[in-house]
């Protein structure tokens, strides 16, 4: 009897609609605390850029220390509005799938491999006492070995100096390329300059720095066996704070102060 | 129905017929996620969950699947039951969520799971069917558990994540062995398990598929050897 065309059908029917209803309940009841999850693991990611976090503070209440920003890429201008967007909920990654809001990256200056750059991006400032600039927290993103790595790096108030590097997001090889978590190869990012000449100069280096380099302050050491992710993470800091990048922002920002 | 029966589905599985080591399954999720011990452990859960309790789904309702959609019904089942533990762990346990990232989702084409269906659970009573699942998928971990432990020991020098042998690179003495971080390296290592276990159990030697006969000209050969 278990062969009936009408079986067969019934059976198929009642274990879709149990199955799918299991599915959307999992789904639905927990949306709300893996979304959470999301957005605290970012948050994170920026205070622990910023060198500000604490473990044992709510990261609601440390993140409301740091000011975010719209800038749009054109005129290197902060703003404190755009369109109707909401500051807290902008999207930049999502809004590079509008061609409204985000602009195609000719492949000759794509040297990150980003594909579309949104016309305004976010960022975070971090004030000191007296109301000035004390740190500013940059996102940066660009493909590394098998996928796209989206990270934020921090600047000091001289708009050249690294505070820091993080990445948020990314697809390598763990041991290898996912050494880029490592604490003790971004604790390297601290300290070193991005621009010389006006020129970004900054790059991950094959090897190890040498000591006595005059260079070193440019040159942060390879991830070993990891040549490509290497690779990737130069080519975001020379896209990142090039021309289509902050370099615009940082040089007002510079006259400024 | 005995106790013995009970004890034997559980315990069968963890060396005498290990679903990795004796039925050569599973080895894909085996490769992909044992450079980490911590994720390792995470991955091993979810897999122990969901073998169990599609065996115990399938083993209720296995008097009233037609046999002709009986395999889309088992991976309807399966599948169902991976988006779940995949939402349970982006809900909490994002971390290891991100790490794992598709190995969750690959669950569902996990040859344990499919095979311990259909080869058990579409025979047997349901709670026999939940503890052989149990079983398969503690077998299963054990393999995981012990890759995970050579490849993150000798690969990274770390055991969940602490430092036990302190890398070149991070100032101490030990250089890593880079290879063991890459998948290929569990292919090496699960080898040389099958071959351990297989020299204690010697039952577990499969006959050889073929007869290599002797080569018919070597007579030939060797009196030319000599003639030369």
């Amino acid at each position: 009897m278990n062969e009936s065309i009408i079986k067969t059908i019934g059976v198929a029917f009642a274990v879709c609609l149990v199955c799918s209803l299991v599915v959307s309940t999992s789904a639905v009841s927990l949306r709300d605390l893996q979304k959470e999850n999301k957005l605290n693991d970012k948050r994170i990611k920026i205070l622990q850029v910023a060198d500000i976090y604490d473990p044992n503070t709510s990261i609601a209440e440390q993140f409301s220390e740091l000011e975010s920003k719209f800038i749009d890429f054109n005129t290197g201008l902060t703003m404190d509005e755009y369109n109707n967007f909401n500051i807290d909920d902008y999207d930049q990654i999502l809004v590079t799938k509008d061609p409204n809001f985000s602009t195609k990256v000719p492949a000759s200056e794509d040297i990150a491999i980003i594909k579309n750059r949104e016309n305004v991006g976010k960022i975070y400032i971090l004030r000191n006492e007296l109301g000035g600039i004390d740190k500013l927290v940059l996102p940066i993103r660009g493909y590394g070995l098998w996928g796209t790595l989206y990270g934020y790096i921090s600047i000091e108030d001289d708009f050249n100096t690294v505070s820091g590097i993080e990445f948020y997001d990314h697809k390598e090889t763990p041991g290898l390329g996912a050494e880029v978590d490592n604490p003790k190869w971004k604790a390297q990012w601290r300290g070193k300059k991005i621009y010389k000449d006006n020129q970004v100069n900054l790059s991950v280096i094959k090897g190890k720095v040498e000591e006595g380099d005059s260079d070193s302050s440019y040159k942060i050491d390879g991830l070993s066996g990891a040549t490509i992710t290497s690779r990737g993470v130069s080519n975001m800091v020379a896209y990142w704070f090039g021309e289509s990048g902050y370099s615009s922002l940082l040089r007002e920002l510079d006259y400024e102060s | 129905m005995n106790l013995k029966q009970y004890q034997d589905v559980i315990i069968k599985p963890l060396i005498d017929e290990n679903p990795i080591t004796l039925q050569i399954l599973g080895i894909c999720s085996a490769l992909a996620v044992t450079n980490n011990l911590s994720v390792t452990l995470v991955m091993c859960a979810a897999v122990i969950s969901v073998v169990s309790f599609s065996n115990l789904f399938i083993s209720l309702i296995r008097n009233y699947i037609p046999s002709s959609i009986r395999i889309i019904v088992q991976m309807t089942i399966i599948a169902s039951l991976v988006i779940v533990v995949d939402e349970l762990l982006k809900a909490y346990d994002y971390e290891t969520s991100k790490k794992l990232s598709v190995f969750v989702g690959l669950i569902i084409t996990n040859c344990i799971v499919m095979g311990r269906a259909e080869a058990f659970a579409m025979k047997q009573k349901p709670l026999l069917s939940f503890l052989d699942g149990l079983g398969n998928g503690i077998g299963y971990s054990l393999i995981l558990i012990g890759v995970a432990t050579i490849r993150e020991l000798f690969g990274a020098g770390t055991l969940f994540g602490y430092e036990i042998l302190p890398l070149i690179s991070n100032g101490g003495w030990y250089m890593g062995n880079n290879l063991l971080l890459l998948p290929p390296s569990s292919f090496i290592i699960i080898g040389l398990f099958i071959w351990l276990i297989r020299s204690l159990r010697s039952d577990q030697i499969e006959e050889d598929d073929f007869f290599v006969s002797k080569h018919s000209t070597s007579p030939d050969l060797t009196k030319r050897e000599i003639n030369v």
